[in-house]
């Protein structure tokens, strides 16, 4: 079990103030080197002593990661760099009107001192909050060949209903399955340059890597995040559920962005629209944010009332496989898409 | 160089996790040395002919193919090859960095494997002989001529190779260590199964104690990176040109009356009319 103690093991600090730099430390150091950004996640782990990197490589100075600008040859897209505040991102007017979602999502990480602090591109890069892992213990997360928290006397009432593979741990990003819904791009640059994969891709399963929660390899690093106008001004719909609603991780989140048709209808006085595309991503109940493709696939040309919000939510939660502790999740996911679709 | 990954579970006792990754690649060196030692060996004594020569009263009965592997043999031999070689890439690849959805293609690998050797027991049990894969003593007389030619530089001055039974001593005995490692590996791999999530049957990953399960992996572990060793040095001897006949004869089924002559002792392999094509 890990003890806090009140000094973090000893590393050599680098302060790159470009990326260019930030990349070569990377290079060098590899599996030892740790990319520190708003320390929120990382802080946890040195001070347990449980993560013990050679080097670490503070982010923070490299200007080019900040701010959020256009996207070269996406119109109407938007570029986030990955070092960018949650609290710049929740409060951006720019993407307040045109990615409320995302706004959304990032006002909802934590606290208002997090997300001064915290950034986008650590903010969906974190670790999983599974406290077995985190406590030190040595589950396959950590290298081991046990889960901990899947036994018959474990908590895990925060844990997985879904792609479980040996390990249960989840996701717990807010803005990850935001971005997601968004149709983000994720920019990583590497010794091979620079790559753009789906965000939907930057993360793994354990099923795939289980000491790992995103393709980010120990030499690359994720710069930035585009937006593209796609879903831009689409209806947005983001809920987040914790035990506390000052300030925790979700139990279970639901994000979505539907482009609805102006054709509407009425059935008795209840305006309806019909839903002409849409993605829809919960997290916290897998590994990695979970999309609904066939939720997506079944929702497409129905209206977006209250019965088809209902056949969606019993869709979702279809495969769910519960542990000891944490049907109740079953129900709370079943009803976020249903309040997603009939918007709230 | 660790052999074993240790850690402390969370009541502070250390548990065996599985092998130290060194050891695929220590395999991976023996192997690879192994062959480059063949090689210098084999270009300073090049390989000589079986004892005695083929005459026609040596040849006269033996039809003009033998066969040496049945159908179903060869079927057998090819299914397990592409089975190990799927484990193979499922099992190490992750290890090498190369991540991908290994977990579920491997179990089912595991099973076609395990389905192969099943397979290979019936078949070899009632169908073929049994006595031909055991060694005996004339199979260890055949071995010491062996190792006599071999020590005796390349066999200048030495004893002639020897003419072996249906399969040499040299096969034989990589059968029995294979099937050491085949064992280790299926046995702990099926009980591995029950760790996991399987349409079979219902995951229990409380089976064994911590310890327990350390050491099934452990085994598991050490008997595919035996597997490795061994397997290169097998593709090796097969595509060796001397040794090509017998490689050809895994596709064929048969081989040659001039083959059988000049590697075969004829009354250690009796050819008969199931053996005659």
């Amino acid at each position: 079990m890990a003890v806090i103690r009140d000094t973090i093991p000893a590393f050599e600090l680098f302060q790159p103030s470009s990326l260019e730099d930030a990349l070569a430390l990377r290079r060098r150091y590899g599996k030892a080197s740790w990319a520190y950004a708003g320390g929120l996640d990382s802080l946890d782990w040195f001070k347990d002593r449980i993560k013990r990197p050679d080097a670490v490589i503070d982010l923070g100075g490299i200007e080019e990661l900040r701010g959020i600008r256009g996207v070269p040859d996406v119109d109407d897209g938007v570029e986030i760099g990955a070092m960018t505040t949650l609290t710049e991102v929740a409060t951006h007017a720019g993407i307040q009107s045109k990615f409320g979602l995302l706004s959304d999502a990032a006002s909802k990480v934590a606290t208002p001192q997090i997300r001064n602090q915290g950034t986008i591109g650590g903010n969906v890069s974190q670790d999983t909050r599974c406290w077995y892992y985190r406590g030190g213990w040595p589950c396959y997360r950590a290298g081991g060949n046990i889960c901990y928290a899947d036994t018959p006397t474990s908590i895990n009432r925060e844990h997985a209903l879904f792609e479980a593979n040996r390990c249960v741990a989840v996701n717990p990003s807010d803005t990850a399955p935001a971005l997601i819904a968004l149709d983000a791009k994720f920019v990583i640059q590497g010794p091979g340059g620079e790559k753009v994969v789906d965000a939907e891709d930057y993360f793994l399963t354990p099923a795939t890597d289980i000491t790992r929660m995103t393709i980010l390899e120990p030499d690359e690093l994720l710069t930035s995040i585009r937006l593209p106008g796609t879903w831009g001004g689409a209806r947005f719909y983001f809920e987040k559920v914790r035990d506390r609603q000052a300030w925790d991780f979700a139990l279970v989140s639901v994000s979505s962005a539907m482009k609805l048709s102006g054709n509407l209808y009425f059935d008795g006085l209840v305006q309806q629209y019909t839903i002409e595309d849409i993605r829809i991503v919960v997290n916290a109940v897998g590994p990695r944010p979970l999309r609904l493709r066939d939720v997506e696939r079944q929702l497409k040309g129905q209206s977006a009332t209250e019965d088809v919000g209902k056949a969606a939510g019993e869709l979702a939660i279809l495969g769910n496989r519960p542990l000891q502790h944490n049907a109740y999740k079953i129900p709370l996911m079943r009803n976020l898409v249903k309040r997603a679709i009939r918007g709230a | 160089m660790n052999i074993f990954q240790w850690e402390q579970n969370p009541w502070g006792q250390e548990i065996l996790i599985r092998i130290s990754w060194d050891l695929f690649w220590i395999s991976m060196a023996v192997g690879a040395v192994f062959i480059i030692g063949h090689l210098i060996y084999r270009a300073k004594n090049p390989p000589a002919k079986a004892e005695g020569a083929v005459t026609e009263a040596s040849a006269a009965g033996i039809p003009n193919k033998v066969v040496r592997h049945s159908v179903s043999s060869r079927l057998f031999h090819w299914v397990m090859t592409v089975a190990v070689f799927v484990l193979l890439v499922t099992g190490f690849f992750p290890v090498l960095g190369i991540q991908f959805n290994w977990l579920a293609i491997h179990w089912i690998a595991g099973l076609a494997f395990i389905a192969t050797i099943v397979f290979h027991i019936v078949h070899a049990s009632f169908w073929l002989k049994l006595r031909d894969m055991w060694i005996d003593g004339k199979d260890w007389s055949e071995w010491k001529q062996e190792m006599r030619r071999v020590m005796s530089k390349g066999g200048k001055g030495g004893p002639p190779p020897p003419k072996s039974a249906k399969y040499p001593v040299d096969q034989r005995l990589f059968h029995g260590m294979i099937s050491v490692a085949a064992f280790g590996v299926m046995l702990t791999g099926l009980v591995m199964l029950l760790r996991i999530d399987t349409p079979l049957f219902t995951r229990n990953p409380y089976l064994f104690a911590e310890s327990t399960w350390g050491l099934v992996y452990v085994i598991h572990g050490l008997s595919a990176v035996g597997f490795v060793g061994m397997l290169m040095a097998h593709v090796y001897f097969a595509a060796l040109p001397e040794k090509r006949w017998m490689t050809i004869s895994m596709i064929v089924g048969w081989i040659t009356k001039k083959d059988f002559v000049e590697h075969h002792d004829p009354e250690r392999w009796v050819v008969t009319e199931k053996t005659s094509e």
